[in-house]
């Protein structure tokens, strides 16, 4: 039997990644598909694999409407209360207090996260900091992006506000954050491809009575989750839209 | 097809002027010189049906229009209409989303209480089986020399902050 692929976008806290080997044998023990969980450190790798072999995937907003629109891949849940909001953050140390208190000339330090990206550069253009003057350096990862702050090779970070709320007390307390986005409407979204279209129905239906047993709830918890929401076609189209609107800079 | 502003909504000291409008008809507005500014970090989002029918709005909408969700949905997006904002860039706006493009601009929003507040708003057509069925719409908050830059090219605006 062939096995089928599952990938998570790469900007969940190692604190759960023993959750998602978890959650991956729960799923296998369900549907009785043979299921590869395969991680990847950067969004880059992880982007390639999903186009190109995944079957199942746990993706950000504007990987979701690509493989979606592009793809044809069919929505079937998303985390119950979990939105992609977005955080722009400096190093506790400097004087900046607010987006106004930015200049010109700085050195911003981002993920390949395309939907923080975007809001994040939407919500400094109001201070008038664009692409042409401001530079940007991409990491691999979130902790990259601490790293970098703390040692001063970057001046701001973007984060995925889950993500930068994920962090421990210890790294938070070196770090400021300047403001966070209130967006609402976009989240991470679990996917599954259109050659497993016929296992949609029963995928989604366990996702979504996870939370009703202990076993399941036990799953959650390693993945920092309540409960699956189920999400529709319209609702995604409705995504797919939003993500196209916000995606157009100036 | 949209009622006259209430007077009752209105806070502070206001003018009162009827236009006529393309999408909606004759509407009595009351508005005043009150700002609101656009807080940081936050993005209005709406959709709309072919003709402009507010579908859907996010609770950032609700909170800068000064209008409840209920009394939004259904109606047009010119609910947003401010007297001082020229006809032009909505003329452009329509050419553009009904031609099947994304259109950017800078609007000076009306809200329930007759103050107003200023977005950079990003209007594209939702496309289905190469049918428009819809639009999607976000603002955000615009760059104040952008704005002032926006205020200099039209006459009606010259009194505005
Ligand atoms: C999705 C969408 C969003 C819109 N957002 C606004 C808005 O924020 N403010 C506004 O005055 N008009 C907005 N409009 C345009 C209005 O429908 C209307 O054309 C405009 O208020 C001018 O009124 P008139 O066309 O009746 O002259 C929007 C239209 C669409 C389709």
């Amino acid at each position: 039997m062939m096995a089928n692929r599952f990938t998570v976008s790469p900007d969940f806290s190692p604190d759960y990644l023993a959750g998602w080997y978890l959650f991956n044998k729960w799923m296998q023990k369900q549907t009785g598909l043979k299921i590869d969980l395969e991680l990847y450190g950067n969004f880059y790798t992880q982007r390639i694999v999903t186009y190109s072999h995944a079957d199942l995937v746990y993706v950000n907003p504007f990987d979701a409407s690509m493989l979606v629109h592009d793809k044809g891949f069919l929505p079937l849940a998303k985390v119950a209360g979990n939105f992609d909001e977005t955080v722009i953050v400096v190093n506790s140390d400097t004087p900046i207090n607010g987006i106004t208190d930015l200049k010109p000339d700085l050195k911003l330090a981002m993920t390949e996260d395309p939907n923080i990206n975007m809001i994040g550069m939407m919500l400094l253009e109001a201070v008038d900091l664009n692409d042409g003057n401001i530079e940007k350096v991409i990491y691999d990862n979130y902790v990259l992006i601490v790293k970098n702050l703390l040692e001063g090779h970057a001046d701001v970070g973007l984060f995925l506000a889950k993500a930068y709320d994920e962090l421990s007390w210890v790294v938070k307390k070196q770090l400021k954050v300047l403001l966070q986005s209130e967006v609402g409407e976009i989240y991470h979204s679990f996917l599954i491809s259109p050659a497993l279209a016929e296992k949609r129905d029963e995928i989604q239906s366990l996702l979504i009575d996870m939370d009703k047993n202990k076993e399941g709830q036990d799953v959650l918890r390693a993945l920092g989750f309540d409960a699956w929401i189920k999400v529709d076609d319209e609702e995604m189209a409705f995504m797919v839209n939003l993500i196209d609107a916000l995606s157009i800079q100036s | 097809m949209l009622e006259d502003m209430n007077i009752n909504d209105i806070v502070g000291e206001y003018k009162q002027i009827t236009l006529d409008l393309y999408a909606i008809g004759a509407r009595k507005f009351f508005y005043t010189e009150i700002e609101t500014p656009y807080p940081e970090g936050k993005i209005i989002v709406s959709t709309s049906d072919t003709k402009g029918v507010i579908t859907h709005v996010n609770h950032v909408f609700v909170e800068m229009s000064g209008y409840t969700k209920k009394e939004l949905l259904g109606k047009n997006h010119a609910i947003l209409r401010h007297p001082d904002m020229p006809k032009m860039p909505f003329k452009e706006l329509w050419d553009t989303i009904q031609s099947g493009k994304k259109w950017q601009g800078i609007i000076k929003n009306l809200r329930k209480d007759g103050g107003y507040y200023w977005v950079k708003a990003t209007v594209i057509p939702n496309i289905k089986n190469g049918v428009i069925v819809g639009y999607t719409s976000v603002r955000r908050k615009p760059s104040a020399l952008v704005v002032a830059e926006f205020i200099k090219r039209y006459p009606t605006l010259r009194g505005s902050k």
